[in-house]
């Protein structure tokens, strides 16, 4: 605990210390942290606010996306202790996601079986604007895909495609009610593919916005598409309260380049937000006002019921035209490159940042719905009119510092807006449009998040900030460093740093919820009387080992502390065998794992109380194998094992199975 | 098991508490560690010890043929994967054990197996006698746990009556 002196730490506050001297001579030296700047507080303060004890519970559930490596990392706030990494887009080996016969299918897309992917968006399900903690919702920016992970078990429990798009960035933020999730392109594409040359850009390139529509079982469908210029569609909120029926997309590349962005696509002043209404989206769509493009996609569904995945493969989408469809969407002028779009808690305002420019500007809704009235245009794109800047314009934060990003909001009509360049996060009134404080960050962060701090009712307590760059803040560990989440404390005046804390992957987004929330909707245990996997095993005497030609099935169950069966012979080489394990527990966090040697194309199986899932094995060589439990289950884990003989298909060896026969 | 402190933050908070704070808000969830009967498993007498769970008193009449065969179904479900009527397997064979244990007991220890295996001297004993192979909890309720309790007093019934 040295003193340090961080690149961009502007001043040593001299730090209140002194009453507490036992802790204080502990510290070593009351200077010795790093937090510079005005909001400063002493370690012993913040360590006081963010400790959470032995046996007590965080007070916030935070979900942050896992970038590229296509999973959601769930924290608690305000201790920053990382507690679950739920995969989504990615096979994970800890407990065989994407490598157990069930959960394949949720990777399955029409390129095929892509078991990786780049998640940038975790979402929360809302009613009436307020996150109710039914699911999160989050998306997969390189092969188009939208999944939905249950809060009751926090699994992956449907993975949709989306046709027609590249590189789902836009994607995925929920209507009011969560009736639908929007998945907007951020590149622009052949519709439908096609081979082109890449100069006839502006001829063949489209941008879709896609809708998906949420059922209140939560399955998940791809109601319609609209298409619109070839721009690329960066960010999307939906509106809230007055603004409901309303989604606004930024969009940068209005110049419609195609080669070398960073000076092609900033060649003009202001690019745009799209508004679109999805109330008369759907009207439209239902007066049949659409066209039928072709598109093939996947949905894949996870059936807790059969505790298995299957994939649904959907042809054609209905897609609608702006220019036929009149008061569907409109362009609003944004500053230069807009980032982020963020629409505060009452519903009114919709806060644009141009990462290129050094002021936010806030549009108003009820200004927007008064310029369309008043037809207050300046001209049009591609059918679509662009309303009057100044018409639409609520204020201008001239907020001194570079590269705006994300704004969220507290409950006192404050706005909080994270600034790349400068680093800093920067508070400011909505309504005044003045700064109130700022606060450095290490280093340059992208999005931040309040939890509920996009919704109606935010718990403003406190904020996140996600960056991107961390030298010298950590340990080093060679060339690649983690990233870095930083809590502040903003229920006061001035924002306080508390904590920074090492993040998995790339995380872009991140959402939060109270635990109060989630904790009683949370499943202890699977029933074993409602599992209908096709090859359940309920009770050890219905154990069996099954030959068809040269596939064999497994029938085994697991309890404390061992397998049925856990002798096998009469496997051949060349045959394939699929282990149907059964975890027989009823009890909470009676969890038991399924491994054995020489597993060439799969994981291990991890089975919670009352699963069921099977692992395909291909043996290669002839022997006696071991099989074990991989959890550290009870105190005779180490003896939870069996054996498979294989032999050579010149052999002659009766197919037997047993446990307990000596 | 997984579960790691930064023991120098702990200490350092900790001792902030103690400096600046009357009260400690400690963990709410540190269980007092019981301490055991007085009465030994090998001293007293077995059917006096009725058990540590929801089960505080069992009225027995004659046996109930039907709910004996709930129980018997039950059992061939839920407690094969570790018991044997007639021998023992993980766990001790059950024949008998309506004239080993008090009822209550039974059922206390089908019900809240976690906490029997931790105070209750004679599951104590029995853990270890089975080498450490602890009761699983299969959460049953307490009428399939009354139910239970039934087809082994049908067990022992017709096994003395042989
Ligand atoms: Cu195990």
């Amino acid at each position: 605990m040295k003193p340090k002196i961080f690149p961009q730490q502007k001043q040593l506050i001299p730090l209140f210390c002194g009453i507490i001297t036992i802790a204080g001579l502990l510290l070593s030296s009351c200077n010795s942290h790093s937090s510079g700047g005005q909001g400063a507080i002493s370690a012993q303060e913040a360590a006081q606010q963010v400790y959470v004890a032995p046996g007590q519970y965080d007070e916030f559930y935070a979900f942050m996306s896992g970038g590229y490596n296509g999973q959601v990392s769930v924290y608690g706030l305000p201790s920053g202790r990382l507690f679950k990494i739920i995969p989504v887009f990615s096979q994970n080996p800890e407990n065989g996601y994407g490598y157990s016969e069930e959960t394949k299918p949720l990777l399955m897309t029409s390129y095929g079986f892509i078991p990786w992917d780049d998640a940038h968006h975790p979402e929360l399900s809302q009613t009436d604007g307020i996150p109710d903690g039914r699911w999160l919702f989050i998306n997969a920016n390189n092969t188009p895909r939208v999944a939905r992970i249950d809060l009751k078990t926090f699994e992956t429990v449907e993975t949709i495609e989306i046709p027609n798009s590249a590189g789902n960035h836009s994607s995925p933020f929920v209507t009011e009610n969560t009736e639908y999730v929007v998945a907007g392109t951020r590149f622009s594409v052949p519709i439908p593919q096609k081979d082109v040359p890449i100069a006839s850009y502006k001829q063949n390139f489209g941008g879709v916005l896609s809708f998906i529509k949420v059922a209140p079982s939560g399955d998940m469908d791809l109601a319609f598409q609209v298409m619109m210029p070839g721009f690329d569609y960066d960010l999307a909120h939906a509106g809230k309260g007055k603004s409901k029926d309303w989604v606004f997309f930024t969009c940068y590349n209005s110049e419609e380049a195609h080669t070398l962005l960073e000076v092609n696509a900033s060649q003009r002043d202001k690019d745009f937000v799209a508004a679109i209404n999805w109330k008369k989206a759907e009207e439209y769509v239902q007066q049949g006002k659409y066209h039928e493009f072709p598109g093939t996609y996947y949905d894949n569904r996870f059936d807790t019921s059969t505790q298995t995945a299957h994939s649904y493969v959907h042809q054609g989408v209905k897609v609608l035209i702006p220019s036929e469809c009149p008061g569907l969407v409109y362009f609003i002028p944004a500053p230069k490159s807009p980032h982020g779009v963020d629409v505060d808690p009452s519903g009114n305002y919709i806060v644009a940042n141009g990462k290129l420019s050094a002021d936010l500007s806030v549009f108003s809704f009820d200004k927007i719905q008064q310029a369309i009235q008043q037809k207050q245009f300046d001209g049009e794109v591609n059918g679509i009119p662009v309303l009057k800047f100044d018409a639409v314009l609520a204020g201008i934060v001239k907020s001194g510092g570079l590269g705006p990003l994300h704004t969220e909001f507290d409950d006192k009509g404050n706005a909080y807006t994270t600034f790349f360049i400068s680093s800093e996060v920067v508070k400011w009134k909505l309504g005044t449009w003045q700064v109130e404080d700022r606060q450095p960050t290490f280093y340059s962060p992208g999005h931040l998040m309040i939890p509920g701090g996009d919704s109606r009712k935010p718990w403003g307590k406190y904020l996140v900030a996600l960056n991107k760059i961390t030298k010298d803040r950590y340990l080093p560990t060679g060339p690649e460093l983690c990233q870095s989440a930083q809590l502040f404390d903003i229920s006061g005046d001035k924002m306080k740093l508390l904590l920074d804390f090492p993040t998995v992957g790339e995380p872009h987004y991140a959402q939060a919820i109270p635990a109060s929330i989630l904790m009683p909707r949370s499943d202890k245990i699977y029933q074993l009387a409602s599992n209908h996997n096709p090859y359940v095993t309920r009770t050890e005497k219905d154990a069996k080992v099954v030959r068809k030609g040269k596939r064999v099935d497994v029938y085994m169950t697991e309890i404390r502390s061992h397998f049925v069966p856990d002798n096998i012979e009469g496997i051949y080489l060349g045959d394939t065998v699929y282990f149907h394990v059964t975890n027989l527990e009823q009890d909470w966090d009676a969890a038991h794992g399924f491994a054995v040697e020489g597993n060439r194309e799969n994981a291990e199986l991890l089975l919670m109380p009352g699963q069921t899932k099977t692992l395909k094995w291909v043996p290669v060589r002839v022997g006696v194998f071991p099989f074990y439990c991989t959890d550290f289950c009870s105190a005779l884990h180490q003896e939870m094992q069996g054996y498979v003989r294989v032999s050579s298909p010149n052999d002659n060896v009766a197919l037997t199975w047993s446990t307990g026969k000596e | 098991m997984k579960k790691k402190l930064n023991t120098l933050l702990f200490l350092i908070v900790g001792l902030w508490f103690i400096g600046c704070h009357s009260s400690n808000p400690a963990s709410q969830q540190a269980t007092e560690n019981v301490t055991a009967p007085a009465a030994s498993a090998s001293t007293a007498n077995p059917l006096d010890d009725k058990g540590i769970g929801p089960v505080q008193s069992v009225q027995l009449g004659a046996i109930q043929p039907e709910l004996a065969k709930k129980g018997e179904t039950i059992f061939n479900e839920k407690c094969t994967a570790c018991h044997r009527i007639d021998s023992r397997y993980i766990g001790p064979a059950l024949k008998g054990v309506t004239r080993r244990q008090a009822p209550e007991w039974i059922m206390n220890m089908i019900l809240n197996p976690d906490v029997m295996i931790q105070q209750d001297p004679i599951a104590k004993q029995l853990v270890g006698e089975s080498n450490g192979a602890v009761m699983a909890n299969l959460h049953l309720s307490e009428d399939e746990a009354r139910a239970l309790l039934e087809y082994l007093r049908s067990v022992d019934d017709s096994s003395s009556s042989k």
